[in-house]
C-alpha cells in the first residue's frame, strides 16, 4: 500500500469505484427484475401466470422489455419545450440511483489487510479504528427524494399537455405533503438514535442477536413511514399522478422509447431505494443472526429484507385500488401529520423518564 | 368505521389467491377442451361415403342470419342430393337451428373454433370443406 493519492491509499479508490459498480449493476438488475417479478406476483395474485413466453418462465421478459422500448421512435411533440423535456427524465433517474450511495448494505470486510465498509459513502480510517460515513445521511436521503419531484413536475409541465401538467401537479403537491409526515415518522427514531449517519442507526439495532430492531420501538413511525414512502414515490395506491383512468398516463403521456422507460426505471429504482431505506432505518439493516461470524451474511439479510419489502409494495398494488385526490390528501394532512407528530411527543415523554 | 381492517382483509384474499392454482391457459400450445355439445363449425355427415344431405332446403330456411345457400341436383340414383352447401361464416350466428331442423341428421356442429382468415371469400364453406373427415 505505498502509492497514496490525496492521503489516501490506492486500495480506497479500488474499493470506492468496485463497492459503486457491484451496488449500481445491483440495483439496475433488481430494477429489471422488480419489473418481472410485479407482473408475475401480480398475476399469480389475480390467478393468472404473469409472462411466460420469453425465456422460461418469462424470465427474459425484461430484457425484451427493455429492447423493444429502445427500439421505439422517439418522438418530442412540437409544442413542448425540447430542453426540458429530455433532461426532465434523467432528473427524475438520477436522484433515484445516487440515494443509494449513502445506504449500508454489509457491514466491514476485510480485502487484502484492506478493511471495507459494505455503504458506497464510507471508508475505514486505520488511524482512528473505525468506519466514517456520511453523517448527515438521512438529510442526504430526503432532499435527494426531493429532487426526483423536479423531474416529474418538468416533465408534465415541459410535454405541453394538460394531462401530463394535471399529473406534474398531482405529483408535486402529493410529493411535498408526504414529505413531510415521512419525515416526521423518521424524528421520532433520530430521537432514539441520536444521530442521522445510517450506519451508526444500523449499529444501535445490533443488539438481541440482530433483532433490536427500530420497527419494535416505533412500529407506528415504521409503518407511518413506509405508507408516506410510497405515496411519494407515486406506487399504488397513491398513483395518482400517472392514474389511467383520469390522466392517460399522467406526467409520462407524452414520452416514448427510451425516455419513457427512464420514468419507469426511477420509478422502480425509487422502490428499491425505498424499501432499502426502511430496512435501513426500520428493519436493522444488514444485522441478523450470526454476522458478526460471517461478515458476507450481512448483505444476504439486507437484500432478503429489502426483497420482502418489495414484494409487500406489489402484494399492496395488488390489493387496494387506487386513493382518490382528496382522501389522499386528508391521510396526509390530516392522519398521517398529526399522528406523527403525537408520536414524536410521545416518544419524548417516555424518553425523558427513561 | 375502522379503515385498517378492509385493507388487512384484501391483503388476506389476495395472499391466499397467489398459492391457487393459476387458471390461464397457455393457448396455442395448451388448448381449450370444448364441451360435447359446443357449437363451432359446421360439419355434414357422411353414411355410404357420401354426404346424407337431401337437400330439403329447412335449413336455409330456418336459419335467421340467412348464411345457408343450398342447391339440389340429381344423382345416378335419381336422387335428391346437395349440389351446392354452402354456409357464410362471416353471417353464421352459431346458433344451431340448422342442426335441430335437418329431419335426415345429415348436418351437427363440430368443436372447431379457429375460424380466422385472411379474405372475405375464405369464410364462405364450401360442401367439400365442411364434410366431415
Amino acid at each position: 500500500m505505498g502509492i497514496e493519492i490525496l492521503g489516501l491509499p490506492m486500495m480506497y479508490y479500488i474499493a470506492m469505484v468496485a463497492k459503486v459498480l457491484v451496488a449500481f449493476v445491483f440495483v439496475l438488475l433488481t430494477v429489471a427484475y422488480a419489473t418481472y417479478a410485479e407482473r408475475k406476483i401480480i398475476g399469480h395474485m389475480q390467478v393468472r401466470l404473469g409472462p411466460m413466453r420469453t425465456g422460461w418462465h418469462g424470465l427474459l421478459q425484461p430484457i425484451a422489455d427493455g429492447v423493444k422500448l429502445f427500439f421505439k421512435e422517439e418522438i418530442i411533440p412540437s409544442q413542448a419545450s425540447t430542453f426540458a423535456f429530455l433532461v426532465a427524465p434523467l432528473i427524475a433517474l438520477v436522484p433515484a440511483f445516487i440515494t443509494f450511495a449513502v445506504i449500508p448494505f454489509g457491514g466491514t470486510i476485510e480485502i487484502a489487510g484492506y478493511k471495507i465498509p459494505l455503504q458506497i459513502a464510507a471508508y475505514y480510517d486505520t488511524a482512528a479504528g473505525q468506519v466514517y460515513d456520511v453523517n448527515v445521511g438521512v438529510l442526504y436521503i430526503l432532499a435527494m427524494s426531493s429532487l426526483g419531484v423536479y423531474g416529474i413536475v418538468l416533465a408534465g409541465w415541459a410535454s405541453n399537455s394538460k394531462y401530463s401538467l394535471m399529473g406534474g401537479l398531482r405529483a408535486s403537491a402529493q410529493m411535498i405533503s408526504y414529505e413531510l409526515s415521512a419525515g416526521l415518522s423518521l424524528v421520532a427514531v433520530f430521537m432514539l438514535s441520536g444521530t442521522l449517519s445510517l450506519s451508526k442507526i444500523v449499529e444501535f439495532q445490533s443488539g438481541l442477536g440482530g433483532f433490536e430492531w427500530y420497527l419494535f420501538k416505533q412500529p407506528l413511525a415504521a409503518f407511518m413511514f413506509f405508507i408516506c414512502s410510497l405515496a411519494e414515490i407515486n406506487r399504488t395506491p397513491f398513483d395518482l399522478p400517472e392514474a389511467e383512468t383520469e390522466l392517460v398516463s399522467g406526467f409520462c403521456t407524452e414520452y416514448s422509447s427510451m425516455k419513457y422507460a427512464m420514468f419507469f426505471m426511477a420509478e422502480y429504482a425509487n422502490m428499491v431505494t425505498v424499501c432499502a431505506l426502511t430496512t435501513t432505518i426500520f428493519l436493522g439493516g444488514w444485522n441478523g443472526p450470526l454476522t458478526s461470524a460471517i461478515p458476507l451474511l450481512g448483505p444476504v439479510y439486507f437484500i432478503a429484507k429489502v426483497y420482502f419489502l418489495m414484494f409487500v409494495c406489489m402484494w399492496i398494488r395488488a390489493t387496494l385500488p387506487r386513493y382518490r385526490y382528496d382522501q389522499l390528501m386528508h391521510l396526509g394532512w390530516k392522519v398521517f401529520i398529526p399522528v406523527a407528530l403525537v408520536n414524536i411527543v410521545v416518544t419524548g415523554i417516555i424518553g425523558y423518564f427513561i | 368505521m375502522n379503515p385498517i381492517t378492509p385493507i388487512i382483509n384484501g391483503m388476506k384474499i389476495t395472499l391466499k389467491h397467489m398459492f391457487m392454482k393459476p387458471v390461464t391457459l397457455q393457448y396455442p400450445t395448451e388448448r381449450p377442451k370444448v364441451s360435447e355439445r359446443f357449437r363451432g363449425l359446421h360439419g355434414l355427415k357422411v353414411a355410404h361415403s357420401k354426404a346424407k344431405c337431401v337437400a330439403c332446403y329447412l335449413c336455409p330456411t330456418v336459419c335467421p342470419a340467412k348464411c345457408i345457400t343450398v342447391e339440389a341436383g340429381e344423382d345416378a340414383n335419381h336422387d335428391k342430393y346437395a349440389s351446392v352447401y354452402e354456409i357464410d361464416m362471416l353471417r353464421c350466428i352459431f346458433c344451431g337451428y340448422c342442426v335441430e331442423a335437418c329431419p335426415v341428421d345429415a348436418l351437427k356442429m363440430t368443436g372447431e373454433f379457429e375460424l380466422a382468415n385472411y379474405t372475405r371469400q375464405d369464410f364462405i364453406y364450401s360442401k367439400e370443406r365442411l364434410l366431415e373427415k
